[in-house]
Order: structure tokens, then C-alpha cells, then sequence
């Protein structure tokens, strides 16, 4: 062979064997860090199936959150206006966690239909809303419009 | 009236740009020195124009002049004089304005340091930064100028800037940040320019990669400045969330590192020619891609600007044209430059051509699962929103780079042309022994524990380190003394063991912090205790403390070793007066071996808090190894044969292209 | 594949990239309509601002134009909407301008109005945010468009100032008109 051909079979070889690995590297991976994202009405329509780690988004209901006693670990009710979830989580809550305002949560649902947070994001106050809580809102309100006009 | 000022100086600017962009460019085709000429003192022109209106700009914030809508939305009076400068670049309006001022500023370095190029590839390289500048000073005047006034109904009071940004690490993060990204447009114009001209050779590439490693550096630091703010400023701990405004700033990271790289095979052995222009285009392109990200909102992200989807589709329009252009001029003009050298089996060629496939996969699959959420609605719609968690992210990009750390450490000792595998093993054996050793017992001995992944990580750390110090002892061996053949090595080889070095210690500050680090989220009452390691954090409970724009919950955490005092830790919950917005400010001990880190949580009745207690080993040395990767940038674009060796273009090409790669490889063998 | 054709792959990578986020530009919350727009009004009953006891009814928006603008005294683009507000409604004298208190207090609401002056002809308080939530509001400032026969027109995201109002709200009441 010459160096040349050498050469060339060599770096054809190298990205065959590269993309190979980085494609099956990347199927699994892409399972491990997928996230579907969900709202309370939905979960409520029986959309999830069980032990699916998935994001909920929606209102942090007035009145709903509890801290209990001695643990870290608070419970509150995410609402789409249309359906509630509670929402059980361990840990600090972020700063811009607010009663009344847009929450996005990502864990799964248990057996007592309890969404088990991982992880908590509040990361917009009202002049700016995460795209996700939005568009749980709107459809929420376009349901309502829909079957509750006069 | 100084805003007003501002206002002309940029639309000035915005005049030199226009002429910047056409003029040496016209010249350059038809031959005419006199316009090729004036590209130097039309981008000092515009540096100049640029540099006052962001002085008028910085005026107006220091004055409280809230006539000036973007003034009146992001300062106070009562915002400390510091943060009024900051707030300069605190929001869209103005962190463009700053873009616009770096990339005039790049310009004008160009045309300082390029007395050795000639003249008419001076003058192109000018012309498209000009072009650029134009684009985006189009877009900063007619869609988000920050001069625009309020007059009708000037506030009394400003809205206050954003508290995430009233801190020291985000208020110089973005200059960093935007001086890697717009650095990067130097090595963009330098490919274009090649292109146009159809000449690339060792000299071209030896003119570009100072400016790429000087780019890259500061991107560096940008990124290093992120990761550390969002470790202190955020409250949680962690320094690297893949977010997709951090990944748009990494992804340029990732294509520089594989340019400096292919630049240096190109530069020495005139190969991977055409890759090289297209990873100097990527770069520059990725860099502007993260600015349309960030600035159209059309991600969601901790840190994203204000959405305007017309702001979005005329920054989508500069893209088109920018990037677009200069890929179709690619792939037309591509052939021109092909390099016609060849190479062998673990030739330094082959190694680094490893490094460019490993960065470019890396940054492809960041893209991937960036947009994924968008692709995903695209396909299936809106109903069913996705996003790619951190997960994902570790899962690619740990193994990519424990495969780089492996052939970093063996490249070392591979030179240009061909390598003898006995060559390489026989100088890779002790190198591998002692890091085997080394990696394994020392978690062991210490840590006590039995981690294969923090040990793998370790092995290949000191895979690293101890292939740089061998290749120091054996480039040192036959010289008369150590200490004159360590005198007597480049600045640009102490440049890249730098780097290198660097990147041996980020990896062993990620793997420890990562594996080692104790986390507790308690609820504390004044007077409780926790105990971590050897150290017992007490809470001493919360009192209130005003601040100059805010009002503080502040914490007393002291925190003592073996029931000996050591150090107190005022972790605060800050109430921003302006906007009612609260702000976690965590108190941190930096140590070389461990961080301290305490954040206060929320409160839970009768004087109990959570409180968050880490002891994280080792952090601090994933900000020290990125500093010593900048510090190793900025050593190679020092070396002295940028400066000292004044090449003729001509003669350049008189050379065949073996006589070139002659020199080359007896450049390296005693460099 | 020759070899001059995979060197437009990055164009053509480049292009069909662009076209996602050209597509991703057009699904950006804001450039969504709201799920109201041409449908009626949402009915409501809410307490007046400044007359206590007062009520503000939906059935009180019928038979001209309206405005209703969401706003708080805690957001901070409102303050720099308001001028806006403030100086248009001096002009445009035949459109009611309705002013909904948006989750606030509403003595600083009332302050506010009294020194920066108030464009509202009719001004109405939402402290939980519950017509809020009829009217699909994120955030604030929101402002919906009302016709003659009390159907929403238009939703506006934002701020919105002289630009705004001469681009996009102009040629809507040409319309209308």
C-alpha cells in the first residue's frame, strides 16, 4: 500500500470507528438525559406511565405550600388552573420560589400520586416566564375559553 | 446632550465601518494601495467612535441620567458606583454596545500588529472585520439602541440592575467572555482572506495563531469567570449546570482548542488545510450562534436576555449573511489550498488529527443536545416539550475527554512525519507505570476508598503531568546544565505544557469535587450543629443587616476543627429594594485542598433555617488549571518568532512545499 | 460523492441549522397569539381601584374600544411603559383605557397613579392574579385590544411604547374604526 492510501485508510478508519462509538454513546445518553415535558392536566388524563422521569411545569398554588417540621423536605400543589399535582421535594428551594408564580420540576410520580421533585426551577419572575410554564397556562386557558364561554 | 453624543459617535462608527469593509477590499482587488492603505486608520477611526460612545454610555450610568431608557431600566441611585459602571453591559442594549466596542477594538489590534503582513492581505483581513462591525452595528442602532430616551416622562428612580449581576464575577465576565468570542472573528477574517487569495501557507498560519490563542485565552477565562460566579452566586453549589448559555460559550471553546491544534499542523507541516479554515470559520460562527441564542430567548436558560423575536430574526439575518457567505465562499474556493504533504502511523499528525475528531465531536454533540428541545417540536410540536438534562451531557463528554487526556499524555513524545512505536513505548513505559501507580494507591491512601472512576481520572492526570515533565528532562538532558536548556526552550513549548498542565489539574479538580464532596442540605436551629469530615459547622441564627440597595438575612455559621475555632462563614439572603427580588449570597472559605461552602436556604420557623454545608475538595483547581490553560495562551502568543521573524510573503511561496515542511520539522527538533 | 460536493456540507449543515431557528424564532412565546384573540371578552367582576365598594364589571366593556392593560407597581418594564400609556391615552381620547391592577398593593398602586398620572378612565384590582388567569397573563405589562362587540383583537407582550403603538396598534384601530 502506498502511504498515501495508508493514510487516507487510516483517517477513514479513525471516523468510521469514532462515530460509531460517539452514535451509541450518544442513543444511550440521550435516554439517560431525556426529559418529556408534562402538564398537570395531562398527568391528570393519565399521559405518564409510571417511574417516567419527567418535567411538570405550571402555578405554584396560593395557600399550598407546607414546610413540614423537622426534615428539609416542603410539599406544594402545581397547578395548570385546570388540574393540580402536589409536588413533594428535599432540599433549598431557589430564590425565585414564589407562591402564585410559574414553577418548572423534574423528578417522577410515586404510587400515592405524589410528583417526587428532583429538582426545582423557578428561574423567571413575571416580567420574563419560562416557555414551558406559558404553554401550560395557554393551554389551560384555551380549554377554559373553549368550554366556558357564555 | 451625552447621550445624544454617544448616539452620533456610533452612527460615525457605523460610517468608517461601511468604508472599512469596501475601501481596502476594492483596493486589494484592483491593486490600488492607496485604498488597501486605508484600512489601519479607518479601524483606529472606528475604534476610537466606539470607544466614545461607550464612554457616553458609561456617563449616563454614572450620572443617573434615567432619561436614557436602558439607563432607567438597569441602574438606580442607590446601586453602588461599581455596579452603575457594570451595569453598563448588564443588559441587551449595552452588552452589545460592548460587543460592538471589543470586535472594533480586535480591528484595531490588527492593524497595530501587522506591520510584517502584507499589505494586501492586511487590508482584507480589515475589510471583513469591517464587515462585521457593520452588521452589527446595523443591528445595535435599529433594533436595540441603548442611547434611546425616555424624555417625555423621565423616571425619578431607576428599575435597578438585575441583583445576579451585582456581583464581582459576573461584572467581568462578560468583557472575557465577549473578548474570546469576538477574538475569534480575527481568525475568521484571517480564513477568508485566504480564501479569497487562494494563499495559505506556513507563514499565514504562523500570522494567525497568535491572534487565535490570544482569543482563546480570554474565552478561557470567560468561561472559567461563568462557572465560578455560578458556583458562588447561585447558591447551589455547583460550577457547571450544561446550561444551553453555558454550552454556547463552551462550543467555541472546544473548535478554538481544535484550531490552535490544526493551525499548528498547518503552520509546520502545511496539511489539514482546508479543515483549518473551516474550524477558524466554526469558531467564529459558534461564537456568533451563542449570541443569537442568548439574545432571542429561544432557549430556555438561567441567564438568557430579554426575548424579542425582531431582534432574533434581524441577528438570524446577520448570521445568514456572515456565516452563510463565508461557507459558500468555502466550498468553492476550498480546493484553491489543498496541502499535498503526507504522514504516518502515530505520526504528530495523526495525534492531532485524534484531538481535532475528539473537539469536534464534543462540540457536536453539545450542538445536538442544545437544540434537541427545538428539534424535537419541530417534529412532534408543541405539545410535547423536551429538554436534555446533565445526564446526557456527562455521559458524552467524560469519555471523549478521558480518550483525549490518553493521547494528550502520549503525543508528547510523537514527532512530525512518523513515529517509531517502539519510540513511543519505550518513553510512554515509566510515564505509565508511575501514573497507574500513582492514580490508584493515592485515593486509597488518603480518601481511603475504592472509586475506579475517580481513579481512572487521577491515572490520566498524571498520565499528563508526568509525560510533560519527561519530555522537560530528556529536552534538557544533553544541554550543559538544567537550568540552560530549560532557559533555552521556546515560550511557545512552555505555552502548550502550560496548557497542558492545565488541563491535568481541571481534571483533577472535576473528578475529586465531584466524587469526594459532602453535601448537606439541614435544617438548623440557632446553636445545632452539623459535623463534616473534621470540621463542625454551628448555626449561630439570622439577623438582619441593611445593605446599600438591599436588606440582608445574614447567617453566622462557625465552623471549628476538633472543637477549635476556625473560621466564621455569613452566608446572606439579600431583599433587593428596587424590584423586591431576592438573591442567595453563599460565604465560601477558598482553601488550595478544600472549599468550605455555606448558603442559606429558607426559613422554617422559630429561628430554624435550611442551611446548605459543603465541603467540596479540591474546586478551586478547576478555576486554577483554566487560569493556568489561559496563562499558557498568552506565553505562546509572547514567543518571540511572532515578533522577531519578519516573513516574506514571496518568499514564502518560492519555497516548494517540501522545503517548507523541511524547515518545519527541523524547527521542532530543537525547539 | 466528489470531492467538490462534501465541501458544501457544512453550507447545507449551516442552512438547514438556521432553518430550525428560523422555525424555533416563530414558536417564541411572544409571537404566539393568545389563545383569546378573536374570541369574546372573559367574564369578570372585580373591585374598583379608587372608588371603595366600587365594582368593574365585564359587561361595563361593551360598545367602543378598549384597552386593557395589565400592570404592577413591582414590575419594572410597567414604569417605563406607563409615560407611554399615559401620553397616548391624551391622544387617542376615543378608546377607554382599562387599567388592571395585577397582584400588587394596592395602596402603592394608587400612589403610583397619583403621582405619574393615570391614563385609566376605568381601573380595576386583580390581586390574585384570577382574571389574570382567565385572560392567559404571564406576566406584566400584558395589553389586550377590545372591539366594538367586545371580542379581544390583539395581545401585546411587553412594553409598549411610541414604536409599538405606531407599528402595531395603529393599523389594528385603522381597522377597527
Amino acid at each position: 500500500m502506498t502511504p498515501a492510501r495508508k493514510q487516507k485508510l487510516m483517517i477513514v478508519g479513525s471516523i468510521v470507528l469514532g462515530s460509531a462509538v460517539a452514535v451509541a454513546l450518544m442513543l444511550y445518553a440521550f435516554n439517560q438525559g431525556l426529559n418529556v415535558f408534562f402538564t398537570p392536566t395531562e398527568i391528570a388524563e393519565g399521559k405518564v406511565g409510571a417511574d417516567q422521569n419527567i418535567r411538570i411545569g405550571g402555578m405554584v398554588k396560593m395557600g399550598s405550600l407546607v414546610k413540614q417540621g423537622a426534615g428539609t423536605t416542603i410539599t406544594f400543589i402545581a397547578t395548570d388552573t385546570n388540574e393540580d399535582i402536589p409536588v413533594a421535594y428535599t432540599g433549598v428551594l431557589p430564590d425565585l420560589f414564589r407562591e402564585g408564580q410559574g414553577v418548572v420540576a423534574e423528578g417522577r410520580i410515586d404510587a400515592n400520586g405524589v410528583f417526587q421533585a428532583n429538582s426545582i426551577l423557578a428561574k423567571h419572575d413575571e416580567n420574563y416566564m419560562s416557555a414551558e410554564v406559558k404553554a401550560a397556562l395557554d393551554a389551560a386557558a384555551e380549554r377554559k375559553a373553549a368550554g366556558g364561554t357564555p | 446632550m451625552i447621550p445624544e453624543l454617544g448616539n452620533f459617535a456610533a452612527m460615525l462608527a457605523l460610517c468608517l465601518a461601511v468604508l472599512q469593509s469596501v475601501l481596502p477590499l476594492a483596493g486589494a482587488f484592483t491593486g490600488n494601495r492607496l485604498w488597501m492603505g486605508l484600512g489601519r486608520p479607518l479601524s483606529a477611526g472606528l475604534w476610537v467612535f466606539m470607544l466614545l460612545a461607550f464612554s457616553c454610555l458609561a456617563y449616563a450610568f454614572l450620572h443617573d441620567d434615567f432619561s436614557v431608557a436602558y439607563v432607567a431600566r438597569n441602574s438606580n441611585t442607590a446601586l453602588p458606583v461599581y455596579y452603575k459602571f457594570a451595569g453598563v453591559w448588564g443588559a441587551h442594549e449595552g452588552s452589545l454596545l460592548l460587543w460592538v466596542l471589543i470586535l472594533a477594538g480586535w480591528g484595531y489590534a490588527v492593524s497595530l500588529f501587522s506591520d510584517k503582513l502584507p499589505l494586501d492581505i492586511v487590508a482584507r483581513v480589515l475589510s471583513v472585520m469591517g464587515m462585521i462591525t457593520t452588521g452589527f452595528l446595523l443591528f445595535l442602532l435599529f433594533t436595540s439602541n441603548p442611547f434611546d430616551r425616555l424624555l417625555l416622562n423621565t423616571p425619578t428612580e431607576g428599575a435597578d440592575l438585575n441583583p445576579l449581576l451585582q456581583d464581582f464575577g459576573l461584572t467581568v465576565h462578560p468583557p472575557f467572555l465577549y473578548m474570546g468570542y469576538v477574538g475569534f472573528s480575527v481568525a475568521f477574517s484571517f480564513a477568508i482572506a485566504a480564501l479569497l487569495t487562494g494563499r495559505l501557507d506556513a507563514a499565514w498560519a504562523r500570522w494567525t495563531r497568535p491572534w487565535t490563542n490570544a482569543a482563546w485565552g480570554f474565552l478561557t477565562i470567560g468561561i472559567a469567570l461563568g462557572s465560578w460566579w455560578s458556583y458562588y452566586e447561585l447558591g447551589w453549589g455547583g460550577w457547571w449546570f450544561w446550561d444551553p448559555v453555558e454550552n454556547v460559550s463552551f462550543m467555541p471553546w472546544l473548535v478554538g482548542t481544535a484550531l490552535i491544534h490544526s493551525l499548528a499542523v498547518t503552520e509546520k507541516r502545511g496539511v489539514f488545510k482546508s479543515w483549518t479554515l473551516l474550524l477558524a470559520i466554526s469558531a467564529f460562527s459558534l461564537s456568533m450562534l451563542g449570541a443569537f441564542i442568548v439574545r432571542s430567548g429561544l432557549i430556555t436558560s438561567v441567564h438568557a436576555f430579554a426575548i424579542d423575536p425582531e431582534r432574533g430574526l434581524v441577528l438570524l439575518t446577520i448570521l445568514l449573511v456572515i456565516i452563510g457567505s463565508s461557507l459558500f465562499l468555502y466550498a468553492l474556493r476550498a480546493p484553491v489550498v489543498k496541502g499535498s504533504a503526507t504522514y504516518g502511523a502515530n505520526s504528530r499528525e495523526v495525534f492531532l488529527l485524534i484531538n481535532n475528531i475528539l473537539l469536534v465531536v464534543a462540540t457536536a454533540m453539545i450542538l445536538l443536545g442544545t437544540l434537541s428541545p427545538l428539534i424535537h417540536e419541530a417534529i412532534y410540536g408543541e405539545a410535547n416539550r423536551i429538554s436534555i438534562g446533565p445526564p446526557y451531557y456527562n455521559i458524552m463528554f467524560i469519555p471523549l475527554m478521558a480518550i483525549l487526556a490518553f493521547f494528550l499524555g502520549a503525543s508528547t513524545f510523537s514527532r512530525w512525519k512518523k513515529t517509531s512505536l517502539q519510540h513511543l513505548v519505550s518513553n510512554l513505559k515509566l510515564v505509565l507505570v508511575a501514573s497507574v501507580t500513582l492514580g490508584i494507591v493515592l485515593p486509597l491512601a488518603v480518601a481511603s476508598s475504592f472509586n475506579p472512576s475517580a481513579m481512572l481520572a487521577l491515572v490520566l492526570a498524571f498520565w499528563i503531568v508526568f509525560s510533560i515533565v519527561k519530555d522537560l528532562l530528556d529536552k534538557t538532558a544533553n544541554k550543559a546544565s538544567r537550568w540552560q536548556g530549560l532557559l533555552g526552550l521556546g515560550r511557545s513549548y512552555y505555552g502548550m505544557q502550560l496548557a497542558h498542565f492545565g488541563m491535568a489539574v481541571i481534571i483533577t479538580g472535576v473528578c475529586l469535587t465531584s466524587h469526594y464532596s459532602i453535601e448537606q442540605d439541614v435544617r438548623m436551629a440557632p446553636g445545632e450543629s452539623i459535623t463534616i469530615n473534621d470540621y463542625t459547622f454551628t448555626f449561630g441564627g439570622v439577623v438582619e443587616r441593611p445593605g446599600p440597595n438591599y436588606t440582608a438575612q445574614s447567617a453566622t455559621v462557625d465552623v471549628s476543627i476538633d472543637g477549635e475555632a476556625y473560621i466564621t462563614l455569613r452566608p446572606e439572603k439579600r431583599t433587593y429594594h428596587a424590584r423586591g427580588d431576592v438573591q442567595t449570597e453563599a460565604d465560601i472559605q477558598v482553601g488550595f485542598f478544600r472549599d468550605l461552602f455555606t448558603a442559606l436556604g429558607d426559613p422554617r420557623g422559630d429561628g430554624a433555617w435550611v442551611v446548605r454545608v459543603h465541603v467540596k475538595p479540591f474546586v478551586f483547581w478547576i478555576w486554577l488549571g483554566a487560569f493556568l490553560m489561559a496563562a499558557g495562551g498568552a506565553l505562546a502568543v509572547m514567543d518571540k518568532r511572532y515578533r522577531h521573524k519578519p516573513v516574506l510573503l514571496a518568499q514564502q511561496e518560492a519555497l516548494p512545499p517540501t522545503a517548507d515542511s523541511i524547515e518545519a520539522v527541523a524547527k521542532v527538533s530543537h525547539s | 460523492m466528489s470531492n467538490r460536493a462534501k465541501l458544501f456540507i457544512p453550507a447545507v449543515f449551516f442552512v438547514a441549522m438556521l432553518g430550525l431557528l428560523f422555525y424555533g424564532l416563530g414558536q417564541n412565546p411572544n409571537l404566539v397569539p393568545s389563545a383569546l384573540v378573536n374570541r369574546p371578552l372573559p367574564e369578570f367582576s372585580l373591585p374598583a381601584l379608587f372608588e371603595t365598594n366600587g365594582v368593574v364589571g365585564s359587561e361595563q366593556l361593551k360598545g367602543g374600544i378598549y384597552l386593557v392593560n395589565f400592570w404592577a407597581t413591582w414590575c419594572a418594564p410597567c414604569h417605563v411603559e406607563h409615560p407611554y400609556l399615559v401620553e397616548i391615552s391624551e391622544r387617542e381620547t376615543d378608546i377607554t383605557f382599562v387599567g388592571v391592577n395585577y397582584k400588587d398593593d394596592v395602596d402603592d398602586a394608587r400612589e403610583f397613579l397619583g403621582e405619574r398620572g393615570n391614563p385609566f378612565k376605568l381601573s380595576l384590582v386583580d390581586a390574585n392574579g384570577s382574571l389574570g388567569i382567565d385572560f392567559g397573563v404571564a406576566g406584566a405589562p400584558e395589553t389586550f385590544l377590545v372591539d366594538q362587540s367586545g371580542t379581544i383583537r390583539y395581545k401585546h407582550v411587553g412594553v409598549i411604547d411610541n414604536r409599538v403603538w405606531d407599528e402595531v396598534f395603529v393599523p389594528l384601530l385603522a381597522e377597527l374604526r
